[in-house]
């Protein structure tokens, strides 16, 4: 974890994500392993002293209080000698408010507030105590589509300003490639990849990743010679050394082409095709009866039960 | 009923999942008479039968210093077993529902223990401990400490009786209302006592409110326990509905449904406040007190 | 986060909410001290007896007839409460009326009227001469100093149980499900007892039970309108006190030992309709 970035942990449900969220806030006990705050060892340093700011997924809002006293709590919990004056408490509130562009909210509750609302006031409070690192769990889960995405572009913005040290768990991998500096990828508890979207996109390490990062098709390859032929014909992807022999070769939608049968590496018949946002996608029926969606943008139209062959223009194979 | 008629000027349409008017007015008839005669006529005969020589007679119940006595003793019971409870009650609901632990729900039936037992064996069991033949009698006696026929001994009975009252409550409150809030207020630097204050607290206070207001009810009210542990030593160890029983059963009906309207009044005002309660803040009562 | 955490056994979940240990142990404490060491007190009083001292003492002809009377009784009287605690349920959630809210708030009253004092008022009322008791006495009926007047200060106290068990699951009845049945064909009273009353079964039985053990257990609302003559209207509790104040603690053990053998076999029972229920229904 770098200073100043904002890392996306990334991983279907159950995966650990959250877990790994509130041991690094001390909510949790680790079973093994060190939690390390710049250098100094804080694997037993007590929730109120790790410095964190801890955004919940429910936003976890104190009901009775006003969204004021919400976002002061952190700061009027202090002792007395490092407590701030009341004056800088009431200053500081209200630049908070100003960042989230709720300044007419303070005397507020909760109840009378949207669910995006009650997310910045959540965020609000955990950045007023000035955290090393702010963590959030789900930050959008519980918000719909639209507000979403302007909260996504808001966070974004706040990152930028703020540089706040932050990491957000999510299983939405566009949310999660959208945001990050830099994007964690956890299966099952155990850390798969870290990278820029970039790399992982590009280059994941394993199929846990890269199944969860988008559609893809698994095909029966054969490795020789560092190359990876299918159906006996050589195809663009080329084979990490020393792997010979049968292989899976994965293979996203749009590495996938439609041509005549007689050069092709797949063949099978149209099922179905339809248009969606310029683009046509086709349902392709294997001779095995497994299914795949292609998509095309050449214009032709592709009718039901019509033979077509694919060729695969890339791909990846695991050892 | 093959065609389908939407007009105007068609009769409204009995409810498809309802009973027919006529059905329905005859079922809340039955029990609005059946609540009637079996619940309310009879606090209305306390009332009735307390003002039935006039406010005079009524008020001569209270001139008598035992009925203060038993006023006094009652309130001083009250004023103990009821914090006593309140304090456990929260401290088991923290324990319970904060926390995940082995035989959590065997503790829970332990707790509720006390209201499935009878009020008069509630009682027995502490005559069994301090009695005369009971099991600390002889050492009692001979250090001259006297538990029985004593405050102590109506206090125990009485917190014995009130036990689960709180907790019941606070536990479902607090295990609905789950950790978070306590979490977000310990990663904000709060200690443990300070969440407690400024978050838990407020929280649970319309429950702990709730929960206070019936074991008190039943505190000032119960009859059965403290009756076993009492002695009935009039002047000395009468509760409030200990004197009831005592003027009944000298035939003295004014004075002893005059007394009796006290704590009918009690559980009148009990009544309202757990009814307002209940329909202001619903939502913030145990979902046992909800309906 | 390298390796998938161990599963190990633990008393206690790890948690950063403090105070477990204080609250854990003050709340043993008092347990302890105020429900179980008094609890226990009368198992030990009761062993001492052993079996054949409680067989002894249960077979007095005058504590078999005042165990038979509270059993009885409170059976009848659950049974009743039953009855119209599910009448006055159903009316209290499902329609509207001026004064429902009134009306709930009253169901409440033997919770919150001290036994004491229901019990005096019950005995004037169903008295030969009270309110309710002469118009019985025209009918040929006697309720005070028999077991009907048992019956119903038993009704009196158990009305509440029956009504708040039932009362929260006719409120969650699926109104869909009654519409879903009602466009199936079926009427009104088929919906009803094959739809809507099935799922509400183990909620009236635990109301019955829970109405029989208080029933069985009670004392002040009833001993002033019983008359207590021995052999006809003579409750078990009573016998308990009477056995005390003659300083017979043996066999005030014994008939409590009886009561409580029953109340846990009461709350076994309710139990086990609740998990059966859970099963059979996914909720209590």
């Amino acid at each position: 974890m770098r200073a100043g970035e904002l890392l996306g942990l990334l991983g279907p449900s159950g995966s650990g994500k959250t877990t790994l969220l509130r041991i690094i806030a001390g909510l949790d006990t680790p079973d093994r392993g060190r939690i390390l705050f710049g250098g100094d060892d804080a694997t037993f340093l007590p929730v109120q002293q790790r410095a964190v700011g801890f955004v919940f997924q429910h936003y976890a809002l104190f009901k009775h209080m006003s969204v004021a006293d919400n976002i002061a709590y952190g700061l009027n919990a202090r002792k007395r000698s490092e407590r701030p004056p009341a004056a800088e408490i009431k200053r500081r509130v209200g630049e908070l408010l100003d960042l989230i562009r709720l300044s007419g909210f303070a005397d507020r509750y909760p109840s009378q507030l949207s669910g995006g609302q009650r997310q910045r006031i959540a965020l609000a409070r955990a950045l007023a105590v000035e955290p090393r690192v702010l963590l959030l769990d789900e930050p959008f889960g519980a918000l719909d589509a639209q507000v979403r995405k302007d909260l996504r572009r808001w966070l974004r913005e706040i990152h930028d300003r703020t540089g706040q040290t932050t990491i957000f768990v999510t299983h939405d991998q566009d949310e999660a490639l959208e945001l990050s500096d830099r994007v964690a990828v956890l299966d099952r508890g155990r850390l798969e990849q870290v990278g820029t979207p970039d790399e992982v996109q590009e280059n994941p390490a394993s199929a846990t990743v890269l199944r969860f990062l988008g559609d893809a098709i698994e095909v029966e390859a054969i490795t020789e010679g560092g190359q990876v032929r299918v159906d006996g014909r050589p195809t663009p992807v080329v084979a990490p050394a020393g792997l010979i022999g049968p292989v899976k070769l994965f293979v996203r939608p749009w590495q996938l082409q439609l041509v005549e049968p007689a050069t092709a590496h797949l063949t099978g018949t149209v099922r179905s095709s339809y248009r969606s946002q310029g683009r046509q996608r086709i349902e392709v029926a294997r001779p095995d009866g497994g299914l795949l969606i292609v998509e095309d943008s050449d214009g032709e139209r592709y009718a039901t039960g019509r033979e077509v062959g694919l060729r695969i223009n890339g791909g990846y194979v695991f050892g | 009923m093959s065609d389908l008629s939407l007009t105007a000027a068609a009769p409204v349409q009995e409810d498809a999942a309802n009973e027919g008017r006529l059905v329905r007015g005859l079922l809340i008839g039955t029990a609005v008479v059946f609540l009637a005669l079996f619940l309310v006529l009879p606090l209305f005969t306390v009332f009735a039968q307390a003002f039935a020589r006039g406010v005079g007679a009524y008020l001569e119940a209270f001139s008598e210093p035992d009925a203060w006595t038993a006023i006094r003793l009652t309130l001083t019971v009250a004023a103990i077993a009821v914090p006593f409870n309140l304090v456990f009650g929260v401290a088991a609901a923290w324990a319970i529902a904060k926390f995940e632990f082995t035989g959590k729900s065997l503790l829970i039936t332990l707790i509720d223990l006390p209201f499935s037992v009878s009020p008069v064996v509630s009682g027995l069991i502490y005559v069994l401990l301090f009695g005369s033949q009971g099991l600390f009698g002889g050492w009692l006696q001979a250090n001259g400490i006297q538990i029985l026929f004593a405050l102590p001994g109506i206090v125990l009975a009485t917190v014995f009786v009130t036990f689960p009252f709180v907790a019941r409550e606070l536990i479902p409150l607090m295990q609905e209302q789950g950790n978070a809030e306590e979490e977000a207020a310990l990663t904000l630097g709060a200690t443990g006592l300070h969440t407690f204050r400024t978050v838990t607290l407020p929280n649970i206070r319309w429950g702990l409110l709730y929960s206070v207001l019936l074991c008190n009810a039943r505190a000032m009210g119960e009859f059965g326990a403290v009756s076993v542990v009492s002695g009935h030593i009039r002047g000395l160890t009468n509760t409030i509905p200990l004197h009831v029983e005592i003027l009944y059963n000298e035939y003295n009906f004014v004075a002893a449904f005059a007394v009796a309207s006290l704590l009918a009044g009690l559980a009148l005002v009990t009544l309202a406040l757990k009814s307002l309660l209940e329909w202001r803040y619903g939502a913030e009562l145990g979902s046992r007190a909800r309906h | 986060m390298v390796d998938p955490p161990r599963p190990k056994r633990r008393f206690r979940q790890p948690s950063v909410i403090p105070g477990f240990g204080l609250t854990f142990g003050y709340t043993l404490t008092c347990l302890g001290l105020v429900v179980l060491l008094p609890l226990a007190a009368l198992v030990a009083k009761a062993s001492g007896l052993g079996l054949s001292g409680i067989w002894y003492v249960a077979t007095d002809p005058r504590v078999a007839s005042a165990l038979k009377i509270s059993f009885g009784v409170s059976l009848l009287a659950a049974l009743t409460a039953s009855v119209f605690g599910f009448l006055v349920a159903w009316v209290l959630t499902r329609y509207r009326f001026p004064g429902r809210k009134l009306v709930d708030a009253v169901v409440d009253l033997p919770f919150a009227l001290p036994t004491a004092v229901a019990g005096i008022a019950l005995a004037s009322l169903y008295a030969p001469n009270g309110l309710v008791g002469a118009q019985l006495t025209k009918l040929g009926i006697q309720a005070a100093y028999t077991p009907v007047g048992i019956f119903i200060a038993m009704v009196f106290i158990g009305l509440p149980f029956a009504v708040r068990t039932v009362q929260p699951l006719i409120a969650e009845i699926d109104k869909e499900v009654e519409e879903a049945s009602a466009t199936l064909g079926a009427t009104r009273w088929t919906t009803l007892t094959r739809v809507v009353l099935p799922p509400l079964i183990p909620a009236v039985l635990t109301g019955f039970a829970l109405a029989f053990a208080r029933g069985v257990g009670e004392y002040g609302s009833i001993i002033f309108i019983a008359g207590n003559l021995p052999y006809v209207s003579e409750i078990a509790p009573l016998l308990i006190v009477i056995k005390l104040s003659e300083f017979d603690y043996g066999g005030a053990s014994a008939i409590a030992t009886i009561m409580l053998g029953i109340s846990f076999l009461t709350l076994l029972a309710i139990n086990l309709i609740q998990a059966w229920s859970r099963r059979r229904f996914g909720y209590v």
